[in-house]
């Protein structure tokens, strides 16, 4: 694929003491969209905030371009930010707002107008350039915070959590939009979020961070169904985790039962998870399965019925589109290749 | 509906304190000394040319004061913004402190540095300079102003600086602007509410002073809180000086609600941050 844009080569962040970053190491494509995905304090913001060159990196180096940015200043890089709270100035109107950077580049009135009309019409507030910041809504605030930052033409858009503060449907809105928006403009964004779900919606690749680590990259459907520990598992979508052993290759136990899988390369006897998704569950009934349980719940969520079935002294989560009844028999059933072997993380333990 | 009763011993304390002194006010400014008839005569006598040449030194050494204030407040104000906040905490307590001890004490305090004899002057012989003729100018009243009414004009301006989210600097800067730009386009307007108050709360109390042009510029530089205080204690009721006085306190007091009017209409789009 193409060049990279930003490689960040051994960064470590220290704050006094606390490491936030631990020896990161990783490149950003030209044109791709990334999206840092963790729970707070995994170090995803902190990330962001040194390409952006509001933190110094304690040890390691970042290159834009190809070129070490480390001691150029913030307002020198190539690169705009969406800021958590939008950050919009308030005592300028919203024309004012897009057309900032644009002045302080001293950019000509009419390119100055014809760009500012170009990003409101971009993030579809026209006719609002004369409003005041406080008369906007939430949603237009955000797309103001938008066009701000892409009026200035960045070769990489940095978003933090923009969306964290919008109600679930102007979110889904969003999401699609700035996926839209991202390849109309064909530049980089780099997206940081703790929501899973935007993060499989629009990502090209998803790094996701637990503690200041990596613990994987991938694109959203390798992630999804190759997750590389229990921790990735378990933060992307739901997961039963259960502790297991591989006896042979292609072959795992736990729950006191034998499976058949597609995984081998461990050790004999090594100890593992194994993940199993919520929609990889067949229910049968009790004869047919390897393992027979009782439903112990029953929620509709919508499209399906999410199920807490007791099997063998584990609760399962199942997600099906069929309904049993609270206390039910029933017999679970998983293919092969749905039962994902994960190396046991000691450090993450 | 009970509530409203908890609010009686305030209003009760404001129209005793407040809104009665201005109606006795306005009674001996619009009456006559002899016959307590209606009368202009004491707003007349008090548009006395020689009476506006002062109200003019009051209001000219009152800007001079304020934008000094302004001059030396907007800066110390800004460092302790930028410090950590308990190093700010500590030295902002020093600017305070001095305003615990008693205004004429410190102002007394200043006649003795300012003095022929005092401790400016021997500094400046020690350089072979002076002595110098520092006390009874309008140097002197103008320092003992801006002593008095510095903190008014950082605490203000500090308390909003403060609050300025971090963010705000950083879009600016992230958009490309550098230090200098980014404190003439994003701090010092978004500070001007601050600014506003802070020149309220030392333009006003400058311009109706009176013990400290006394105290320090001799009976040379007489101002309006000055002069009001002379027709009511010098002149007496006797020969009129409670009516005259009264009428210059109403002119003062309308240009006080003038200036307030003015910085108003200014501070009209900007939201908080102000200490009145």
């Amino acid at each position: 694929m193409s060049k990279h844009l930003i490689d960040l080569i051994g960064v470590t962040k220290d704050f006094d003491g606390e490491l936030a970053l631990n020896n990161i190491d990783l490149y950003i494509r030209n044109g791709e969209f990334l999206t840092l995905l963790g729970p707070s304090g995994c170090g995803k913001t902190t990330m962001l905030r040194i390409i952006a060159g509001f933190e110094t990196a304690t040890a390691g180096k970042v290159l834009i371009d190809g070129v070490d940015v480390s001691s150029v200043p913030a307002y020198k890089r190539k690169v705009n930010t969406v800021f958590q709270k939008y950050a919009l100035f308030p005592h300028l109107n919203v024309y004012d707002n897009i057309a900032f950077g644009l002045k302080i580049k001293k950019a000509d009135k009419a390119k100055i107008d014809r760009k500012v009309n170009e990003m409101l019409e971009m993030v579809e507030l026209q006719g609002l350039g004369k409003r005041s910041i406080d008369e906007l809504s939430g949603g237009q605030q955000q797309r103001v915070a938008i066009a701000r930052a892409l009026a200035n033409e960045p070769e990489c858009l940095l978003l933090d959590e923009p969306l964290g503060a919008l109600d679930l449907k102007l979110r889904k809105e969003m999401q699609i939009e700035l996926k839209r928006m991202q390849q109309q403009l064909g530049i980089t964004f780099i997206y940081v979020t703790h929501d899973q779900e935007e993060a499989l919606t629009m990502s090209d690749t998803i790094v996701v961070m637990r503690k200041g680590v990596i613990q994987q990259i991938g694109t959203p459907i390798d992630i999804y169904n190759e997750p590389q520990n229990a921790f990735v598992a378990d933060f992307i979508g739901e997961s039963n985790i259960l502790s297991g052993v591989m006896t042979e290759d292609y072959f795992v136990e736990f729950l006191g039962k034998g499976f058949n899988c597609v995984d081998k390369g461990f050790e004999r006897n090594e100890p593992v998870d194994v993940v199993i998704r919520p929609e990889d569950i067949k229910l049968i009934s009790p004869e047919e399965g390897t393992l027979s349980g009782i439903v112990k719940s029953t929620v509709f969520m919508g499209v399906h019925y999410e199920m807490q079935i007791e099997a063998a002294g584990f609760t399962f989560l199942v997600h099906s589109t069929s309904m049993e009844d609270e206390g039910a028999h029933v017999g679970l059933s998983f293919f092969p290749d749905d039962i994902h072997i994960m190396r046991k993380d000691k450090a993450a333990e | 509906m009970k509530r409203k009763y908890f609010a009686t011993p305030y209003l009760a304390w404001m129209i005793v304190l407040i809104v009665a002194p201005m109606i006795i006010i306005a009674y001996y400014a619009f009456t006559g000394q002899a016959d307590g008839a209606f009368t202009l005569d004491n707003i007349k006598a008090a548009l006395d040319p020689i009476y506006m040449s002062v109200l003019w030194r009051s209001i000219s050494l009152a800007v001079i004061s304020t934008v000094i204030c302004l001059v030396l407040g907007y800066p110390i104000a800004y460092i302790l913004s930028r410090m950590k906040p308990s190093t700010a905490a500590i030295l902002s307590m020093l600017f305070i402190l001095p305003m615990w001890m008693n205004f004429l004490l410190r102002t007394y305090a200043w006649m003795t540095l300012l003095d022929t004899n005092g401790l400016i002057n021997r500094l400046l012989g020690l350089v072979g300079i002076g002595p110098l003729r520092l006390m009874n100018t309008q140097g002197a009243v103008v320092v003992g102003m801006v002593y008095n009414y510095l903190p008014f004009m950082i605490l203000p301006i500090y308390n909003i600086l403060q609050k300025m989210p971090k963010a705000n600097i950083e879009a600016a800067q992230d958009l490309g602007a550098n230090s200098k730009q980014v404190f003439t386009r994003v701090v010092l307007p978004l500070s001007r509410p601050g600014v506003i108050s802070g020149i309220i709360m030392v333009f006003v109390p400058c311009i109706t002073t009176f013990a400290i042009s006394r105290l320090l510029g001799g009976s040379q530089f007489m101002l309006y809180g000055d002069l009001i205080e002379t027709q009511f204690l010098s002149v007496g009721q006797a020969y009129g000086g409670w009516n005259v006085g009264a009428a210059l306190s109403c002119i003062m007091m309308v240009l006080v609600f003038i200036c307030l009017g003015i910085t108003n209409h200014f501070d009209k789009d900007s939201s908080g941050g102000t200490l009145i």
